[in-house]
């Protein structure tokens, strides 16, 4: 919503400076978003310079000229003039604006192949006269002004720009402004001018609104008005509807958006000539079309709200109107609407025909019905005193009464609410000044709300208008107190935290990454899991929810890698969707490690990262989260996206709950590239169930005896089945288990290996003697030979 | 002088006399082993009567002590010497680099997070949470947003089906109604998180993180909220004193709502926080509205209290300087080093919440 102070005091007197004022609407919840200096039709045209007026590559008579316009670079615009040269100071017109001779509005665009970026005008095209061969040539006296507006700025007027929150369609007129601004004692409230044009000619022409389900217009109120001269708006009214940011077009239509612009109340004129027989407001039937103001046809969806004549439609009712009814320059008879529509309704007609203009936006939040009549006096007193005429009397359609709601108020809330106390008096006072009608009854107050606020509906809405101008300031601040009585964090969320710095004390650089990803790449991780997909996607690339976390640290990767960053280690934890309901997500920690193959590099030969690099950061983490190694086993499936032989899934000892996979990832996918998961909630619930309390510490200070043994074993066999058997055999006695060679080669035979390890036996009670080792040894060897068919080597 | 006294002295003179680690382990058998010269002189000691074999007996411990104590000092002279020699020769170049070591980093934001959290744990919060995937009641409806209302058009949602029922949550506020829902009043929460919006532009990115503050009781009114928030901001920009004003506002589900701005000024293009006569909004809050307390089944007769929402990456940007939102989700590897923060740089009440 934009303004300037002196359409502000239009409708209020106050001595206040626009400094103060804008500070004021600020703190009442009308922000002021921008201040601007005002323009003027001609503030556009800038002096320029011809740097350079080259031939035009595709045409003779035209010339492609770089242009000084002030700016650090020069800009390329397309000249015919015969007189454009080097060195040539003359105007320059931007793209955007208006060219005053023609009205036309000038934009980028191509001439003979070439891109033209404005345009450089004549004396007659500003009409400055009649002169329209040869561009403006400027003396030299304009040398210092390059960049400068040729008709110069206004200075110190400024156009004020507030963002209006959707509830507060009122003040998308100026009068709404000024009434706040009256009731936070900064002026006050002018009446608005009582109309005393007479009313003399017959309203002849018949209006009718049908009763059609959904019916969103339930008022329409006109008023034909005839022998009008449809001129050029006076400065004044050009000056403000510039200052809106519109164009002025003519008298009539400019005076309709000033009241829309004043009033919060959209209007339309009709050219009454061009209207066949009579108006129906009716609902639209499917597949009619229309050509909108905006020259643009549009067909319309059943249960839309058009504006008819027996030829068909005229216009869309409170979005926007029809092109074959529209006022033009030479139109002498106008008939003047001014209606209501409900909000949902226009809102959803605009939405499907993706629509917008001044009046749907000021309709879907909420005109003031009981405006209809004030508007069109409004209007009709402009358009007499500008155009002339002879105006009807008004007629109005109405299928709905509308009641001033009313409010039991009871003024203690304000004290509940904001813990300051506000004097009664003083409530009442602010509520009056914005409008309400306030009756004290008992310890109440009986409230009736404004026609225009759509917004108030009960007591707290009350309090809010009171407190807004009161001022938050006012509002005694209490400290708050350091008094906790529940754990901040919950069992999961302080294991969120605490693998997340467990996984980056490894080295891994912690990236967020978007919650959705590229369907292409999500196929290859998906696995069974469905793809969730985005209706409206912000890209192509982005449109479904991720199943995994590996896609995007992937894509990320490679850019690095790209950027020339072969050593990386990055990790993201975050959710991945199990499917497309609330709640189907899940928390995965994922790690994924590159290193840069570097022939060259002797020092770092011996420090490749091998599949066991990846398992160790995972089991380091999985220990740091108090996951001990006799809590899991390693099993061999993993999901596709990974080295089928070169991977390994971490599962409960029951192998019912899957913590995480660790492994190289499948080569088809990327190359050289170690990753590994953390399913965090299964990881929490694992822990939960088996919660060990620590004990306290014992230990053994009995000698310690290690033996060796090598086992000739199958080739497939893991080393986890030769130490899970072994730590069963006495789990009191035998403390640690060490493998520390695996073997095949010579001396082995083929479809064989060796896997020797080291077993520690260590008794909390005694001091074993070598005939008790001597057992344990032996018992260790036939227990794996039997359960395991392997030999011991020899 | 007898063969034995001859003989220790030409042991004595052999040690004395040699520098060799061999050759002094030569002369060690052949004085102490088993078969050495001493166990040979006891051996004799059997043929001899008793008074021969007391002197003799003696005679050999004594010259066993003096030779121990000579081939003690001759062998650690010895060994000490090698080991110089051999020092002498070790020299690396300690300028050659270390092994590789990498350094981990916690993204700004979650840093951000737990300073955040660090905060409002102090004043008695704790941290809640709800899923991305939310309905549209929980997003909009049950948060006083109506259908077909304007204030939608403030979120561009993403939607997961074509009948709008589904969708990315737009704000962390869908949490306040799970919680409530969930639970009995007081509530004191915090829920930090992702969130969606289809918006993507310099200052807009399609995900972005909020942080949700709920604090419901029998008499928690907006002086709770304004001591509540200016408390936050003061801790969280680690300032004794900070410039902040609360503006008028609308959300659909607080009634009276407001905007914090907090002051700034631009100096050597660099932003100062908390001073100046330039404004910055950083969160938006409000009186809980009672009917969002209603479809909350909270009674808004006898609770009430206040909610706020924070925009996490802005505030990260602010803290620590970032100039670019996109850059948050872009994973530049030397972006990440670079604002990335330390995992052991956990931030705590008792340290204080940044280095």
């Amino acid at each position: 919503m934009k303004f300037t102070k002196d359409w502000l005091d239009v409708h209020l007197k106050t001595n206040k400076s626009e400094s103060q004022i804008i500070q004021k609407l600020n703190s009442i919840g009308l922000e002021v978003e921008k201040v601007e200096p005002i323009k003027n039709e001609l503030s556009d045209f800038i002096v320029a310079k011809i740097i350079k007026a080259n031939k035009h590559p595709n045409a003779d008579r035209l010339k492609l000229c770089d242009v000084d316009i002030g700016k650090k670079d020069t800009l390329k615009v397309v000249c015919g003039a015969p007189n454009a040269r080097d060195g040539l100071l003359t105007i320059y017109a931007p793209p955007g604006s208006v060219i005053p001779k023609n009205g036309m509005k000038l934009e980028v665009s191509k001439i003979r192949g070439e891109t033209s970026y404005g345009m450089l005008c004549s004396e007659s095209e500003l009409k400055l006269s009649n002169e329209s061969e040869g561009i403006i040539d400027l003396n030299d006296k304009y040398k210092t002004k390059i960049g400068k507006s040729f008709f110069g700025e206004k200075k110190g007027k400024n156009v004020i720009e507030l963002s209006i929150t959707p509830n507060r369609p009122d003040c998308l007129g100026v009068r709404g402004i000024a009434r706040d601004l009256s009731a936070s004692n900064f002026g006050k409230l002018k009446e608005l001018r009582k109309s005393k044009v007479k009313k003399n000619i017959k309203h002849n022409l018949k209006i009718k609104i049908e009763k059609n389900k959904n019916q969103p217009c339930s008022i329409f109120g006109s008023c034909i008005i005839k022998n009008i001269k449809n001129t050029e708006s006076p400065g004044w009214l050009k000056n403000r509807i510039l200052a809106l940011g519109l164009r002025p077009i003519s008298a009539v239509v400019d005076i309709t958006n000033y009241v829309m612009f004043d009033l919060n109340r959209p209007l339309h004129a009709y050219d009454l000539d061009k209207i066949k027989n009579k108006i129906t407001v009716r609902n639209s039937k499917k597949g009619e079309s229309f050509k909108a103001l905006d020259n643009k046809n549009y067909t319309l969806d059943k249960e839309m709200c058009v504006i008819s004549d027996d030829e068909g439609v005229l216009g869309l009712g409170g979005v926007i109107g029809g092109e074959r009814s529209s006022t033009e320059t030479h139109t002498k008879n106008i008939l003047l609407e001014s209606a209501y529509f409900d909000p949902s309704i226009i809102r959803k007609t605009a939405k499907k025909l993706d629509l917008n203009s001044d009046a749907k936006f000021r309709f879907e939040r909420g005109v003031d019905p009981q405006s209809v009549t004030t508007g069109l006096d409004s209007a009709i007193e402009l358009i007499l005193e500008i155009c002339g005429g002879e105006v009807s009397k008004f007629d109005v359609q109405q299928t709905k009464k509308f009641k001033d709601l009313e409010i039991k108020f009871d003024p203690k809330m304000v004290l509940k609410t904001v813990g300051t106390n506000i004097n009664i008096n003083e409530i009442k006072k602010i509520l009056s000044n914005l409008g309400f009608t306030v009756k004290t009854k008992g310890k109440f107050l009986n409230v009736k709300v404004p026609s225009w606020r759509p917004d108030i509906f009960g007591e707290i809405d009350l309090v809010e208008e009171v407190i807004r101008i009161i001022g938050f300031e006012k509002i005694r601040s209490i400290e708050p107190e350091k008094k906790r009585t529940k754990p901040t964090l919950n069992y999961f969320q302080k294991h969120f935290h605490l693998a997340q710095r467990s996984v980056a004390s490894k080295g891994y650089l912690e990236t967020i990454t978007w919650s959705f990803t590229d369907e292409k790449i999500n196929n290859k991780f998906k696995e069974k899991l469905e793809s969730v997909k985005i209706v409206n996607p912000i890209s192509s690339d982005l449109s479904v929810l991720r199943n995994s976390l590996y896609p995007n640290l992937i894509f990320y990767l490679e850019k690095n890698l790209n950027r020339g960053f072969g050593d990386q280690a990055l990790f993201e934890i975050g959710p991945t969707f199990t499917g497309k309901k609330p709640g189907q997500q899940i928390t995965v920690v994922c790690g994924i490690k590159k290193q840069s193959i570097d022939e060259d590099n002797n020092l770092k030969k011996n420090d490749l990262i091998d599949v066991f690099h990846i398992k160790k950061d995972l089991v380091q983490s999985l220990t740091e989260l108090e996951i001990r190694k006799e809590d899991f086993k390693v099993v061999e499936n993993t999901p596709s996206y990974y080295h089928p032989g070169i991977s390994g899934s971490i599962v409960s000892k029951d192998g019912n709950l899957v913590l995480g996979h660790f492994g190289a990832l499948h080569p088809k996918i990327i190359s050289n590239t170690f990753g590994f998961e953390i399913f965090l909630e299964n990881l929490v619930e694992y822990k939960a169930k088996n919660k060990k309390f620590k004990e306290s510490l014992t230990f053994s200070d009995y000698q310690k005896s290690d033996r060796d043994f090598a086992f000739l074993v199958n080739k497939d066999t893991r080393a986890q089945d030769l130490t899970e058997v072994i730590q069963n055999i006495d789990k009191n006695l035998i403390k640690e288990i060490k493998i520390f060679d695996v073997y095949e080669g010579e001396n082995i035979p083929s479809g064989k290996k060796s896997i020797a390890l080291k077993v520690t036996i260590q008794s909390d009670h005694k001091t074993l003697d070598e005939n008790d080792l001597t057992n344990i040894s032996k018992k260790i060897v036939s227990t794996v030979e039997e359960k395991t068919g392997a030999k011991l080597r020899s | 002088m007898s063969d034995f006294e001859k003989k220790i002295i030409e042991f004595k003179s052999r040690l004395n006399s040699t520098q060799d680690s061999n050759e002094i382990e030569l002369i060690r058998t052949d004085i102490f082993s088993k078969n050495g010269f001493l166990n040979s002189q006891f051996k004799k000691l059997g043929s001899l009567s008793e008074d021969e074999k007391k002197t003799f007996a003696s005679n050999i411990n004594k010259a066993k002590q003096e030779l121990l104590e000579i081939f003690r000092v001759k062998a650690s002279e010895v060994s000490d010497r090698d080991l110089y020699e051999k020092i002498k020769k070790e020299k690396v170049d300690v300028t050659l680099p270390e092994k590789e070591f990498k350094i981990g980093k916690i993204h700004p934001v979650s840093q951000v997070i737990d300073e955040i959290s660090c905060i409002f744990s102090e004043i008695g919060f704790s941290v809640e949470e709800g899923p991305d995937v939310e309905n549209d009641y929980n997003n909009f409806t049950a948060l006083n947003t109506p259908e077909d209302h304007p204030a939608k058009d403030m979120h561009d949602t993403f939607y997961l089906d074509e009948n709008m029922k589904t969708l990315l949550r737009t704000h962390t506020s869908p949490v306040q109604v799970r919680t409530m829902l969930k639970g009995k009043p007081p509530f004191k929460i915090i829920a930090p998180g992702r969130t969606y919006r289809s918006d993507s532009d310099q200052t807009h990115t399609p995900m972005f993180h909020q942080l949700e503050g709920l604090h419901i009781d029998k008499n928690i009114n907006m002086g709770h909220l304004k001591g509540c928030l200016n408390y936050f901001i003061k801790e969280f920009f680690e300032v004794d004193k900070i410039k902040m004003r609360f503006r008028p506002s609308h959300f659909p589900f607080t009634e009276p709502s407001a905007e914090v701005d907090i002051g700034y000024r631009i100096e050597k293009n660099k932003i100062i926080i908390g001073e100046g006569d330039k404004w910055l909004e950083v969160l938006g809050c409000g009186m809980v509205h009672p009917n969002v307390l209603k479809n909350c089944k909270v009674d808004p007769k006898n609770y009430q209290g206040f909610a706020f929402g924070i925009g996490i990456d802005r505030l990260a940007m602010l803290k620590y300087g970032i100039n670019d939102l996109r850059s948050f989700f872009e994973c530049d590897y030397r972006w990440l080093n670079y604002y990335g923060f330390d995992p052991l740089d956990v931030p705590t009440n008792y340290r204080g919440l940044s280095k």
